[in-house]
């Protein structure tokens, strides 16, 4: 467990922060959407891995977070609302209301019956998406036609070409990632850990183990919803297979090749997703495959993650 | 009256394709406490064995034996050299290893076998349609109800009569007393993950005739077997039967009652267990 006294060393992510603000400057474009994509699912994923890394729940439905808050966006752009701020603040709580039903009824159980009922709840979402024509448009999704605007300084911001796209990725993942790191280094953050820990212990000290986990996973739940608003209007599109499980499995395996004890390790994780997606496409179309022949080794021999072993292996933080 | 005859043998015939499915899956998990993501792979390579197998010796039957047979080598071998070293790790471990190999078994049948529809035909003696009750219905899918309660006997038989059958489920009740009396633990977890294998690879070779083969067809397999094995309680031999009927009666009858809701059915039943019966129909409470 993380010492709350030891300081915080933030030199490294102030350097992470730099890096990625300059990128796109000596990147060419298309490396400019991916990097927006990792930024994207790297809040996914953390976010999960608030409830894997943190609470010690591996919740299998997370795809249903992450698509409520991409539908009510694709929604709310195609009636027409432009303001950014809503938008943003309509899909977190959209997908914050449905973790809180999810979490209700899911927090119950442990461990692979936890996986399980939250796989079957992200599939009845999914169910639903894609069968709902009238309002979602069944298998073929929800087009995006027009993004908001903002305006900075007195002049109109548009989101349209994808650098501009990338600072407001940038931007809106970092504010997500900030209070994501206060919620893990909080009081409350603590009770977590401790709940992953030993849950008999935090209930034998009054501790409300029921409550304590709705609450994280509803927190869970509406920064996935942040990562599904700002994917649909990075993709254009809301479809319901950010409902499926198969989407729900991403953050799975990007924060357990990232490191689940790492509070960064998740983003990480994801960077070597979509690289390693990019790099293999380049000589193969079964990317599955090499995806596979390459997690086997990391579950086996990297059981912190790459980062968060690595880490431990050169700094010797410890992590537990 | 038609429809109700209709969509029980559909219903049966589904169910217990699933059941062998299931059945194994269960077994493995509650033998090992590994939770397969593979196992849904496992019955597709089945299928496409089967169908090798076939072409090689055109025989339904010959393909029936020696499918399911090849796919347990598979097993076997991703039992030694992978699943082995997790068995003491978190299941999201487990989990997410599995998945490696769900992933990489869907990508090389997608490279030998390319990624189109592949039909099998069933063999001349179950290729027709008979009559049941003054209803028309295909050989064939009686042939699956037949089957699956011979197969679920058999095995049944075999754990409860068999030493061999007595020693998996000493281990499965307690695998340190039954290594500490001299039973061979590691053998028996690869048995165990082999018979697991040989199961679905069956229910995927026997589903070849009655559903066209492509390579994702393990993966809508896999989560239906998954809430089987969880509705009947995970490791129970009877609740993956039970588990495997109900659900496959539902989806069958779903069709008549719940139109467009029916894709929902399968979820909506495991979360309603989850929440009245967590340990499922027929596991006991820890």
């Amino acid at each position: 467990m993380m010492s709350s006294t030891r300081r915080h060393n933030l030199l490294g992510p102030a350097v992470l922060c730099l890096v990625l603000l300059m990128a796109p400057l000596f990147i060419p474009t298309y490396w400019t959407m991916i990097l927006s994509e990792i930024l994207i699912m790297g809040l996914m994923a953390i976010s999960f891995n608030l409830l894997l890394g943190y609470t010690g729940l591996l919740s299998f439905g997370q795809g249903a977070f992450f698509g409520m808050g991409a539908y009510s966006a694709a929604l709310m752009l195609q009636a027409g609302y432009q303001n950014l701020l809503l938008i943003l603040l309509v899909g977190i709580l959209a997908a914050l209301l449905a973790a809180l039903i999810v979490g209700f009824f899911s927090v119950r159980l442990d461990e692979i019956f936890f996986a399980m009922i939250t796989l079957g709840f992200g599939m009845l979402f999914f169910s639903i998406a894609h069968n709902w024509l009238d309002v979602t448009g069944g298998s073929d999704g929800l087009p995006v036609f027009t993004l908001p605007s903002v305006k900075f300084f007195g002049s109109e911001l548009t989101f349209y070409t994808p650098i501009n796209m990338y600072y407001l990725v940038f931007t809106l993942v970092l504010v997500g990632i900030i209070l994501l790191w206060l919620i893990v280094h909080s009081p409350f953050g603590l009770i977590l850990t401790s709940l992953r820990e030993n849950k008999q212990r935090v209930a034998f000290i009054g501790g409300n183990v029921k409550i304590l986990r709705v609450v994280a996973f509803a927190l869970s739940g509406a920064f996935t919803g942040l990562s599904g608003v700002l994917f649909c209007l990075f993709n254009n599109m809301a479809t319901p297979e950010f409902m499926h499980w198969s989407f729900s499995a991403k953050p799975v395996i990007m924060s357990i090749i990232g490191g689940t004890g790492v509070f960064l390790g998740p983003l990480f994780g994801a960077a070597i997703f979509f690289v390693l997606e990019q790099v293999i496409i380049q000589f193969t179309e079964n990317w599955m495959l090499f995806l596979g022949i390459v997690l086997v080794p990391i579950v086996l021999f990297f059981p912190q993650g790459v980062f968060g072993t690595l880490r431990n292996r050169f700094f010797k933080q410890g992590v537990k | 009256m038609e429809i109700l005859l209709l969509n029980t043998l559909n219903g049966l015939s589904w169910g217990m394709l699933l059941f062998l499915i299931s059945v194994g899956l269960t077994t493995v998990f509650g033998v090992m406490g590994v939770l397969n993501f593979a196992h849904g792979s496992l019955f597709m390579l089945g299928a496409y064995l089967c169908m090798q197998a076939m072409q090689y010796f055109d025989s339904f039957w010959f393909g029936l034996l020696v499918g399911p047979l090849c796919a347990v080598v598979i097993g076997v071998l991703v039992e030694k050299f992978l699943l082995k070293r997790v068995y003491d790790r978190d299941v999201s471990y487990q989990l997410l290893l599995t998945f490696a190999v769900l992933l990489i078994l869907d990508d090389a049948v997608r490279m030998i076998w390319g990624s189109g529809y592949h039909v099998v035909e069933p063999p001349a003696i179950l290729n027709g349609i008979m009559t049941i009750a003054g209803q028309d219905y295909p050989v064939y899918r009686f042939f699956l109800i037949i089957i699956g309660p011979l197969i679920g006997g058999l095995l049944w038989s075999f754990f409860h009569f068999t030493k061999w059958g007595k020693i998996i489920r000493a281990a499965s009740f307690d695998n340190i007393m039954a290594e500490g009396v001299g039973i061979n633990v590691p053998l028996i977890y690869t048995a165990v993950f082999a018979l697991g294998t040989w199961l679905a690879a069956l229910g995927g070779a026997l589903a070849a005739p009655q559903q066209s083969l492509i390579p994702s067809m393990g993966e809508k397999i896999i989560i239906e077997s998954f809430i089987v094995v969880v509705v009947g309680g995970m490791g129970s031999f009877p609740g993956a039967f039970v588990g495997a009927l109900l659900l496959g009666l539902l989806e069958s009858f779903g069709t008549v009652f719940a139109g467009r809701l029916q894709m929902a059915i399968p979820y909506i039943l495991l979360a309603v267990i989850l929440l009245i019966k967590p340990n499922g129909l027929f596991r006991k409470g820890v």
